[in-house]
């Protein structure tokens, strides 16, 4: 039994070891993915399950669950091997083992303490190109992994601390931007040897025996913690679905149900009924709809920490053969569009069960946004980013306009950083109105970017989602926009077929593409907004006077904003 | 200009903190009188009237001020508006897409304009600097008429890719200042020519909105002094821990922003480097936070940019402060899982600990020191009696009790994590940049820091720490030792090799001339003028920039040789190989921004003239039962200022003065060394 002075101190010091991996990669990355963006994560591992003891906090929140399942495979690897041996790192991105999707790329290494496996230090990061049919590697045409990129399964890339360069050949054949990956796999294995240094420093301070005990003892006091909340919901069972637009191949809705079950201090989530796996890119793996379910899990109760002991009191059912527990070579680009509508109906099954907790629905897209094509002098370019939209109301007050979206930190490049870089100017940037759900509480608004081509040609890519079903209220609530996107030809306007997804839109000179983003959901009945917040948000141009008449009735007009 | 009196005015949250040295004599005193509010002037006014009667002996006064950091928290600044381009009124409002925390989805954001006086005009300027559409100037008007009509008290105009080509921005602000009737009109491209919209349109916003309030505040200020008498020349602290003229201060108030905190690191650096110790970690405790920065070879790490709150983005350079919530008054209690914490929730200095006695009644880090024994519960800073039974009570209720520990263990508990938190600060300023500790002092002040020095010794390795004399006024006495200096930044965004030396040579010629004077203006006297010259650089492809200084020669009339491609790419390469440990073989590299300081540096004071007067054999004015290391032991109670140079203390002993207490812990060696300083070491140290 530790004491709980020294296990106090040891949690804030290898939290502390997490957040200096990721500081240490997002300094030293090359690719703004991992720079900017923020898409990576670092951690501490248990020796034998792969569960998640320690993961730092400026990582990307998917990832907090999503690396144990990246550990395991890698244990299991090691186990069928029988050649583990200090100084070895595994590299793989094969996201049916590892989550997510083929653009991480994981590191993960043994790390040994007096000849004994002590833990596995391990990192993630968001490479720029991994090969594949389209460059960044998101292609809603895929329909196997194959057209997605390059599939490494995990292999030594150190070797008992000899680097393989064998390894590192094959993969830099397999990229179209060599220098970048070299520089993000540097980083990461600078990342790692950090984390041994600091683990080494702690361990002689601590002795292995007293980590390994503030180890457990963190597990065990994240299962109480999360136990006491769930002991303080009420016993019961609540439904909810929502849809997916299509996968991009087929335009058919894609369900995504869950059963959330509330018995003492046990929480069940039963995603059955959810759609089958499908032919686009919208699949994910089960290691991926397991850490969606924790993202969730810890957007509502925030004081919950990052490890294991978190998910011990959860019972998480996924339907063999879903969309959420695909198999391989079933394409997984699309898993964030997914992951945010699991995290949707997690948020609306619990808004029933304890509305004073749960915000009301996010944008829920991420609109993965490109616009490539060549430039006089023979040069290719290729614009590529995330958009922003609205987050929910809730109790606390109305939601936030233009964040990012729950499952990331990331934020979004600057106009001026675009245009400078590339042969586009936006026309708008600007807060879309009428876009946040009406409620006591109004959604946040989704914004309205238009971006004109200024060279002679270009293609256009988008992965969307919420094109068709919008972003939900929550404790009566009004839903937000749809997301909608549209293309100038010439004088007129264009919509891709799938709505909210597109491959190769042709633009010309003069012609633009236009992307209207959803906003968030609203929260609690719209009759009772105070009638002054209404015409105030009138009188700014976030709520136009007919929608403002058509939620809210016309009592605002007698009021002063 | 008149006498030879130096005044530095450190206006706090609860304390204004006055010092005064003649410049002739040595002499120096401080005063400490509480801030007045809402106008801090009238507090300002008496700390001086407490030690000058005559301010025609007074030759400076240098302000720290907080005026503009408040305005900005406390969202107290003017109603204005804004004028930009058509398409992008928004773009304070989205921010660059972040949130105010990453888990809980919860808190939204008000800019400090609304969007009913943004308004937009037709214009654009392409990123080359090509104008695509010239401003409309009737539109211009017509908006800058109705802001007027909106009772605006100021306006900034904010056009895209104007770094690029300010031509717009500035047609623009002449057709407004036609109509405007006061002078707080300003464009972007003249408060930050620097690429990135919203944090450009953010910091003159942000200017924009501070410019009446701390303009008003600083003439109502300067016009008091005069009527005094006063004749000679007021300077007002800035974030990156130089002086400006008051007139500067006015028409640019955002560079205010952190004007307390950087002139305590200043005086800290001096302090130090004067001790012997150039390379130091600050450490400040006060009632909310710990604020900690990094001096190596005697200069504060500059920041480029802060938020002041969420989606409040001041770019402008800043000395590099970081900041945890570990004060005094932060909230020690256990979670529902049984893990013990502090803070981020914080009592302040009001209600402030428990054993204050003024309504709070959960346990803090102050209350832990004071049932430990380490704080005087009879004489504690700033007066008053302490009721240590409810410290101990409270302790027991929230942490003794949950945890199962005795009153003092879970005292010693509170203040172990604590210092844990501290030390990891520590850790992330100094370990987690490349450097070792080892070779580092650290500096507490403010009123808690020299109780957790030794603990920061023992947990960092830290070589030693320095409290100095009056760690209570530092920062006060860093605003009479701070140099002037006037920062500039222009975007280039060109590629290395296309590089136009002559253009670049150009750039930094009109930054000098600014500069110049900007310090000729000010009257004041300058022992010596430095100017340094920096690129922002990266290769193709990468978004962070590294900090490249760049060697110009200056000539004769502040004429400079045109740098060429290939001395910066050696610039670059060097500066690159500095920060990354490697080279990308191939790459190619680019310029983003030109940066240059221009330094005044201002006649510093002797120090030694601030060293204890006294003499004789050193007798404890008392002991007193402390607790420390899992036991009461009896330490010896000195009071600190009366403590000769030379004198030598062993733990365990308490070092008491009005502002602080010094805690010198079983295994610490108290000094004090030639200059009023007490340096702390371990005395199983190897490198003292």
């Amino acid at each position: 039994m530790i004491d709980p002075i020294t296990l106090a101190v040891l949690a804030g010091r290898m939290e502390q070891i997490a957040d200096e991996m990721d500081a240490t990669l997002f300094r030293s990355a090359f690719n703004p993915i991992i720079a900017e963006a923020h898409d990576a994560s670092h951690g501490l591992y248990h020796a034998t399950t792969g569960d998640t003891l320690v993961q730092g906090k400026s990582g990307l929140p998917i990832f907090v669950g999503v690396m144990a399942f990246a550990v395991k495979a890698v244990i299991d690897k090691a186990a069928r091997d029988g050649d583990l041996a200090e100084g070895d790192v595994y590299i793989f991105n094969d996201a049916h083992i590892g989550g997510t999707h083929l653009s991480d790329m994981r590191l993960v290494r043994p790390y040994f303490h007096q000849g004994q496996l002590f833990c596995y230090l391990a990192s993630v990061g968001h490479w720029h190109d991994m090969g594949g049919a389209v460059p960044g590697n998101y292609n809603p045409r895929a329909t196997e992994v194959f057209q997605e990129a390059f599939v490494l399964p995990p292999v030594k890339v150190m070797r008992a601390g000899v680097v393989q360069q064998d390894v590192i050949d094959i993969i830099l054949r397999n990229t179209r931007l060599p220098a970048s990956a070299q520089g993000d796999l540097n980083g990461q294995l600078s990342a790692l040897d950090l984390g041994v240094r600091r683990m080494d420093g702690l361990l002689a301070e601590y002795g292995g025996a007293t980590v390994r005990a503030a180890l457990d003892a963190l597990s065990d006091r994240a299962e109480a913690l999360i136990r006491a909340e769930v002991a303080a919901l009420p016993d019961g069972r609540w439904e909810a679905t929502d849809y997916l637009d299509n996968d991009g191949i087929t335009d058919v809705a894609l369900p995504i149900t869950v059963a959330l079950t509330v018995a003492g201090d046990r929480l069940t989530l039963d995603f059955t009924g959810t759609a089958g796996a499908t032919a686009g890119p919208v699949n994910i793996s089960k290691g991926t709809a397991i850490a969606a379910v924790y993202v969730a899990i810890k957007h509502i109760f925030p004081g919950l920490p990052a490890n294991a002991g978190v998910m011990r009191p959860l019972d998480i059912v996924v339907p063999e053969r879903s969309l959420l527990a695909a198999e391989f070579p079933a394409p997984t680009g699309g898993y964030t569009e997914t992951i945010l509508r699991m995290i949707d109906v997690i948020f609306a099954a619990m808004a029933q069960a304890a509305p004073d907790l749960v915000v009301a629905n996010a944008y829920g897209t991420i609109n993965a946004l490109s616009l490539a094509g060549y430039r006089r002098d023979g040069r290719r370019w290729v614009m590529f980013s995330f958009y922003g939209g609205g987050h929910g109301g809730s109790l606390a007050g109305d939601g936030l306009n233009h964040g990012n979206a729950p499952i990331s930190t990331a934020t979004i490049p600057p106009v001026e950083i675009l245009e400078s870089a590339y042969p586009v100017m936006f026309r708008q940037w600007a807060l879309r109105p009428d876009s946040g759900g009406a409620g006591t509480q109004r959604g946040g608004l989704g914004a309205v970017y238009e971006i004109e081509l200024l060279e002679d040609s270009a293609e256009v890519f988008l992965f969307g989602e919420r094109g068709r079903h919008a972003p939900k209220g929550a404790a009566g609530g009004g839903d937000a926009a749809l997301n909608r996107f549209s293309y100038s030809q010439g004088d007129d306007w264009a919509t891709p077929a799938m709505v909210s997804k597109g491959t190769g839109m042709r633009l010309a000179r003069g012609d633009a593409v236009r992307l209207e983003t959803p906003g968030g959901g609203g929260y609690g009945p719209a009759s009772a907004r105070d009638p002054a917040a209404v015409a105030r948000d009138v009188a700014l141009g976030l709520v136009t006077e007919q929608a403002a008449d058509a939620a809210y009735g016309t009592a605002w007009r007698e009021s002063v904003a | 200009m008149s006498g030879t009196t130096l005044i530095g005015v450190d206006v706090g949250g609860t304390f204004t903190d006055i010092f005064v040295l003649d410049a002739a004599t040595g002499r120096a005193e401080v005063a400490k009188v509480p801030t007045s509010r809402p106008d801090q002037s009238a507090g300002f006014l008496a700390g001086i009237a407490q030690r000058v009667s005559d301010l025609g002996t007074v030759a400076t006064v240098v302000h720290g001020t907080t005026a503009g950091t408040n305005a900005l928290l406390e969202r107290k600044g003017a109603r204005i508006g804004i004028i930009t381009t058509a398409g992008f009124r928004d773009v304070l409002e989205m921010r660059r897409r972040d949130r105010p925390r990453t888990w809980g989805l919860r808190g939204d954001f008000t800019p400090v304009v609304s969007r009913d006086l943004r308004l937009e005009v037709a214009e654009r300027t392409l990123a080359d600097g090509t104008v695509h559409t010239p401003v409309d100037l009737n539109a211009v008007r017509a908006a800058g008429q109705a802001l007027l009509d909106q009772g605006c008290l100021a306006v900034a105009v904010l056009f895209v890719n104007a770094y690029a080509n300010p031509a717009n921005e500035q047609a623009a602000v002449a057709a407004l200042r036609e109509i405007w009737p006061n002078p707080h009109v300003a464009s972007s491209s003249e408060i930050l020519p620097e690429i990135r919209e919203f944090e450009r349109f953010s910091t003159t916003a942000l200017n924009a909105y501070l410019q009446p309030e701390v303009a008003g505040y600083l003439s109502r200020l300067e016009q008091a002094l005069k009527s005094k008498g006063f004749g000679g020349e007021f300077l007002i602290v800035q974030s990156n821990g130089g002086v400006m003229a008051v007139e500067t201060a006015c028409r640019l108030p955002v560079r205010t922003a952190l004007s307390g905190p950087a002139a305590g690191v200043i005086a800290a650096a001096y302090i130090a480097q004067t001790a012997g110790f150039p390379d130091i970690i600050t450490g400040d405790m006060g009632g909310t936070s710990f604020d900690v920065a990094l001096i190596a070879g005697g200069q504060a790490a500059l920041a480029a940019q802060t938020a002041v709150d969420f989606g409040m983005v001041v770019r402008v350079p800043m000395i590099e402060i970081t900041t945890i919530g570990a004060g005094g008054g932060s909230i020690a209690w256990v979670d529902k899982g049984g893990l013990l914490n502090i803070g981020p929730e914080s009592a302040g200095s009001d209600p402030g600990p428990v054993a204050y006695a003024r309504g709070n009644t959960r346990p803090t880090v102050t209350d832990a020191n004071i049932v430990l024994g380490r704080i005087d519960p009879d004489r504690p800073i700033g007066g008053g009696r302490l009721d240590v039974a409810a410290a101990r009570a409270a302790i027991d209720a929230h942490v003794g009790g949950p945890l199962g520990l005795g009153t003092e263990e879970a005292a010693e508990a509170i203040i172990r994590v604590a210092n844990s938190r501290m030390a990891g600060a520590i850790r992330l300023v100094s370990i987690e940049r490349g450097h070792d500790p080892k070779h580092f002092a650290f500096m507490p002040f403010g009123g808690g820091g020299a109780l957790h020095a030794g603990a920061m010794l023992a947990e960092v390795g830290l070589s030693r720490a320095i409290v100095p004399r009056y760690p209570g006024v530092t920062s006060a006495m860093g605003c009479v030792i701070a140099d002037m200096r006037a920062d500039f930044v222009q975007t280039v965004n060109q590629p290395t090799a296309a590089a136009d030396g002559a253009a670049l040579a150009a750039l930094i010629e009109d930054h000098l001339a600014e500069g110049q004077g900007m310090l000729a203006a000010s009257g004041g006297a300058f022992a010596a003028r430095v100017v340094t010259v920096e690129l922002d650089m990266a290769y193709v492809g990468q978004t962070h920039t590294v900090s490249v200084p760049l060697p110009v020669t200056i000539l004769a009339q502040d004429k400079v040789t045109p740098p060429t491609p290939d001395a910066i790419t050696a610039a670059f390469e060097a500066a690159y190989q500095r920060v990354f440990g490697r080279l990308l073989p191939g790459g190619v590299s680019r310029i983003l921004n030109l940066r240059t300081a221009v330094i005044g540096q201002r006649p510093k004071f002797d120090l030694a003239t601030l060293a204890p007067t006294t003499s004789g054999p050193v007798v404890p004015r008392a002991t007193r039962r402390v607790h420390l290391g899992g036991a009461w032991c009896d330490a010896a109670i000195h009071d600190r200022l009366a403590l000769p140079v030379g004198t030598v203390i062993r733990g365990p002993a308490v070092l008491e003065q009005p502002d602080t207490t010094i805690l010198v812990e079983p295994g610490l060696i108290g000094t004090v060394d030639s200059y009023g300083n007490v340096i702390l070491t371990r005395e199983d140290g190897d490198d003292t």
